[in-house]
């Protein structure tokens, strides 16, 4: 058929996935340490029907010649790590990640995941567990006498138990992972990310040391979504799916007005 | 038949072939640093060796780029770059050539080289990839000097870590690659030189340059040529169809 047609069908597709992505960071609008993606296109590959410059007789040459673009493609998802909000929950087991890093969890089947999620609870072992229930690594366990726990900015752990007033006893170190790309890191859901080639592999470091960034107590890292951004977006994609789709409707016009013939 | 039923065909041909670029357009109407294809139809008139040029035949082509800079949109990325006016990023395509771009959506690759979306290593002032130092953070100023301070490093050991290469060859010599990359000149021509009058502008995104209104009554004037087309054949046969009926009424 006529190629403007599957050209078309391209400029709607990818409108479509940038929809997607749109959708999903408005509906990740309030989940902690959640970070934004964006949708890249790039034009596909151009079909050079007739070359310029090519002979058309023994003396004159194609002044210009025709290359037809195949339309575009979504080539990346890309998410973008910036800071998110902080915000002040008043709660000793909240954290949040005051620059780069990434809190390192294991998986129950033993590997390990990255994640800026900071709402922290302690699991019926004592164990320093995320809000999904994964422990954070380094393990820290955290005594049943405790009465408070101090999260200080560069990760010691420490609490103080009864008895010796105003003893504390420091029970752990909490560790960052910062990464050469985390647009690289794969997302898991649940917060989770994990290395992949990409990313390059985790470098551990105390919090506020070799670029990591610091820890915050009493404080949660929210979306780093902008609505008025994503909505701005969503008008876009919106008209130029609509636009798309009236370049369908007038090719598919001129295939009728062929048929007629 | 009349010969008009073939000019008027070939036309129709060519409006299809003008429509796919329409549409390639407008479907690259969200495409950073997109450049709209220009297109257009010459005319090939065929005059015989005596007599009168009855027929006029027609060629689509598509002359060059209309390069007018996109709107800028912010998205506060430090890796985001947009050319301020006239000018294009040089990075190194995979055919060992430098190609040209206005795309500026860069990132860092896992060996810690700047890169394009398509994973094209951006080029430096000296022709070579540029290193982002492990975990640093990287900021640009308007004249493409890239400052980076490692991850951990002092506030005042940031340093100049090189520059990126703008150029700004004339628009005739920009060509499209099948890849969508600008390749400046010949094949086995040098390629272009840095240019220090480019200014580049961090944090911000060049979006397309398609004109959506144009783009779109371009199709619907494609459609109406189209349709004008068919009638012209449509005529022909009707033509035909009329001298045949007086030649078999005659027998």
């Amino acid at each position: 058929m006529i190629r403007s047609l599957w050209i078309a069908k391209t400029g709607l597709e990818s409108q479509q996935t940038n929809m997607d992505v749109i959708s999903n960071n408005l509906a990740n609008v309030n989940t902690s340490g959640f970070k934004r993606s964006r949708a890249v296109f790039e034009d596909l590959m151009y079909q050079t029907i007739r070359q310029p410059g090519a002979q058309v007789g023994a003396a004159n040459q194609l002044p210009s010649g025709l290359q037809v673009g195949t339309g575009v493609r979504t080539v990346a998802t890309e998410r973008i790590h910036s800071q998110g909000d902080l915000k002040d929950t008043g709660n000793s087991m909240d954290i949040a990640i005051d620059g780069r890093g990434f809190l390192q969890v294991e998986m129950p089947d033993g590997t390990f995941a990255y994640t800026r999620d900071g709402s922290l609870q302690v699991d019926q072992n004592g164990q320093l567990v995320t809000a999904g229930g994964y422990p954070v690594q380094p393990p820290i366990n955290i005594p049943d006498n405790a009465l408070s726990i101090t999260i200080a900015r560069d990760g010691t752990v420490s609490v103080t138990q009864p008895g010796a007033t105003g003893t504390n006893v420091q029970v752990g170190q909490l560790q960052l992972s910062t990464f050469i790309n985390p647009t690289g890191l794969q997302s898991e859901g649940e917060n989770l990310y994990v290395e992949t080639d990409a990313s390059g592999p985790a470098n551990f470091a105390q919090p506020g040391l070799d670029g990591a960034g610091l820890i915050l107590q009493n404080y949660v890292e929210t979306s780093n979504v902008n609505v008025a951004e994503e909505l701005v977006n969503m008008i876009t994609t919106q008209r130029a799916y609509e636009m798309n789709s009236k370049s369908i409707q007038t090719s598919d016009q001129m295939l009728a007005r062929l048929t007629q013939l | 038949m009349d010969r008009i039923a073939y000019t008027a065909a070939s036309g129709a041909a060519r409006v299809l072939e003008q429509q796919a670029v329409l549409t390639n357009n407008m479907a690259n109407i969200s495409t950073s640093g997109f450049r709209e294809q220009l297109s257009n139809y010459r005319s090939v008139p065929l005059v015989a060796q005596q007599g009168l040029p009855t027929r006029v035949f027609t060629v689509a082509t598509t002359p060059g780029s209309n390069l007018q800079p996109g709107t800028l949109a912010e998205t506060g990325h430090a890796l985001d770059l947009a050319i301020a006016g006239d000018g294009w990023f040089s990075v190194q395509a995979p055919d060992g050539r430098q190609a040209y771009t206005r795309a500026g959506e860069f990132a860092v690759s896992p060996q810690g080289l700047l890169v394009n979306q398509q994973g094209l290593p951006v080029l430096s002032v000296d022709e070579a990839p540029i290193e982002i130092p492990d975990r640093g953070s990287v900021t640009f100023s308007p004249d493409g000097y890239i400052t980076a301070l490692g991850a951990g490093d002092n506030p005042a050991d940031i340093q100049v870590i090189g520059q990126l290469k703008l150029v700004n060859p004339p628009a005739a010599s920009m060509l499209r690659g099948d890849d969508g990359l600008f390749r400046a000149g010949p094949q086995d021509g040098p390629p272009a030189q840095a240019d220090p009058a480019v200014r580049i502008v961090s944090g911000f995104v060049e979006k397309s340059n398609v004109s959506a209104a144009e783009t779109m009554v371009g199709l619907i004037r494609n459609a109406r040529q189209f349709e004008m087309q068919m009638k012209v054949i449509q005529d022909a046969g009707t033509n035909a169809e009329r001298a045949n009926t007086i030649l078999s009424s005659g027998g």
